[in-house]
């Protein structure tokens, strides 16, 4: 399997990427890690004529805090689960990084691809849309900043233009009072997931639900967020977890497939949803 | 900025297993085969090429990674380390060694990988659980063992690399 010919680009600066798509638009293809694009390309499900290599471009590897931790697009995975400070700041994060990929495909994989690609079990673009993140994309003529909710459009599908990079990913910071976890399933380690769960959540002194972001993964055709908004102000303990995870996974409509039919995504969603949201409200009282 | 055509034959200079080298490749040319069919290093082998198997993984200035989802243009200066450099002669890494011992290999197809990434992975946690080293494994398909002797090796070169330093 080889990919088909493609001119070959590597831009020093965004600038340069981004008067490249200008010029290009739907003919080039970016590549950060490779680590989706790279079999596409392969099996020649892609066709590109210009493949654009953004690992070149500096600075856009690089982890900073304003408000948000900015994780740049061409950022390793395997260099935000080596960086304690950032795990600290962003817990769902270390919850759920070790569940992408493998420790080979981490090691080159970055933040932005996995987003750009938009895989609907894919965990990163789950864990940015459960904790209400936001994706920074940068055309010739400017950059804008888009909640992740909104950028994932279907299967494999966003809302980036042909024109566009991302440039950087933004995920909001701990909160006090609050607990964060995740869990999915899998048939193999590190394969894809089947159906992923994670959550975000708050409590009040009283230990009272007073935020719930419940997000789930490879049930539908993008990572969604499921509307947990009746269950505010309730005491946040098992019996609530139970009741909640009954109740959204009623509403979902999951997709079947060779790995999974519909009835038993939903029956994954139900446990683990029940599971990651007694280990956050536990973890919320826990830390006070 | 680089700009390559897709039909244009391009000098690739990197380092290999420690020395200076260099061959043509167009853009599309897959590291993995630039390193066999260029470079001649036929130890790294090629499985599935699209990520899975893992039988192509080789360091890059010292990380594991896929050589058959990158591409050679890629990898200019670049330090790349491949199954060819860890033994020094006839004299075996530790971890060689411990695959020896533990009989972590039958046809030896997926070995190359494993190798590279275990060799990246004990320098990361000199002293892995077991569920770590599975987990690291995971990264790579073999049909022949099983994983049991694998697992069992990589365990024991981590304890004799322990006692030796």
């Amino acid at each position: 399997m080889k990919p088909v010919a493609f001119d070959y680009c590597r831009p020093d600066s965004i600038a340069e990427a981004t008067a490249l798509l200008h010029e290009l638009g739907g003919d080039a293809v970016l590549l950060a890690g490779g680590m989706s694009l790279g079999p596409m390309l392969n099996m020649r499900l892609v066709r590109p004529s210009v493949v654009v290599d953004i690992n070149a471009i500096g600075g856009l590897d690089k982890i900073s805090r304003n408000g948000a931790v900015m994780i740049g697009a061409t950022t390793r995975q395997a260099d935000v689960l080596a960086d304690e400070s950032v795990l600290g700041e962003v817990p769902l994060l270390a919850a759920m990084l070790p569940h992408v990929g493998h420790f080979q495909t981490r090691n080159r994989g970055t933040f932005g691809g996995s987003i750009a690609h938009a895989d609907p079990s894919a965990e990163i673009p789950l864990a940015l849309v459960t904790l209400g993140g936001e994706v920074e994309l940068t055309a010739r003529c400017g950059t804008r900043r888009v909640p992740a909710a909104e950028f994932f459009q279907g299967m494999l599908m966003t809302m980036r233009q042909p024109d566009e990079m991302i440039t950087a990913l933004y995920f909001p910071r701990r909160q006090p009072q609050s607990g964060y976890a995740f869990s999915e399933v899998a048939q193999r380690r590190g394969d894809f997931a089947i159906t992923a769960v994670a959550c975000a959540v708050t409590l009040g002194n009283d230990n009272n639900l007073t935020q719930l972001r419940l997000g789930l993964g490879g049930i539908e055709d993008r990572p969604i967020l499921a509307d947990t908004s009746s269950f505010n102000g309730q005491s946040a303990d098992s019996a609530l977890a139970t009741a909640i995870a009954a109740e959204i996974s009623e509403r979902l409509e999951p997709m079947e497939d060779i790995a999974a039919s519909a009835t038993y995504r939903r029956a994954l969603a139900r446990s683990l949803s029940h599971n990651v949201l007694e280990q956050a409200f536990q973890q919320a009282r826990a830390v006070g | 900025m680089r700009r390559i055509g897709g039909n244009e034959k391009h000098r690739i200079e990197l380092t290999v297993n420690g020395r200076k080298c260099g061959a043509e490749a167009e853009p599309r040319m897959l590291l993995s085969d630039f390193l066999r069919h260029k470079l001649g290093l036929y130890g790294t082998h090629v499985g599935c090429e699209h990520g899975v198997c893992g039988a192509c993984t080789v360091l890059i200035d010292g990380r594991a990674v896929r050589s058959c989802t990158q591409y050679a243009v890629q990898a200019e200066g670049t330090n790349i380390e491949t199954v060819e450099g860890l033994a020094e002669g006839e004299h075996l890494t530790v971890l060689q060694q411990a695959f020896r011992k533990h009989h972590a290999l039958q046809c030896g197809f997926c070995t190359a990988g494993i190798l590279m990434s275990a060799t990246h992975f004990l320098k990361e946690q000199p002293q892995p659980s077991e569920d770590a080293v599975r987990d690291m494994l995971s990264g790579h398909i073999c049909r022949c063992t099983g994983y049991d002797g694998i697992v069992r090796a990589i365990l024991d070169a981590a304890d004799t690399l322990a006692n030796n330093s």
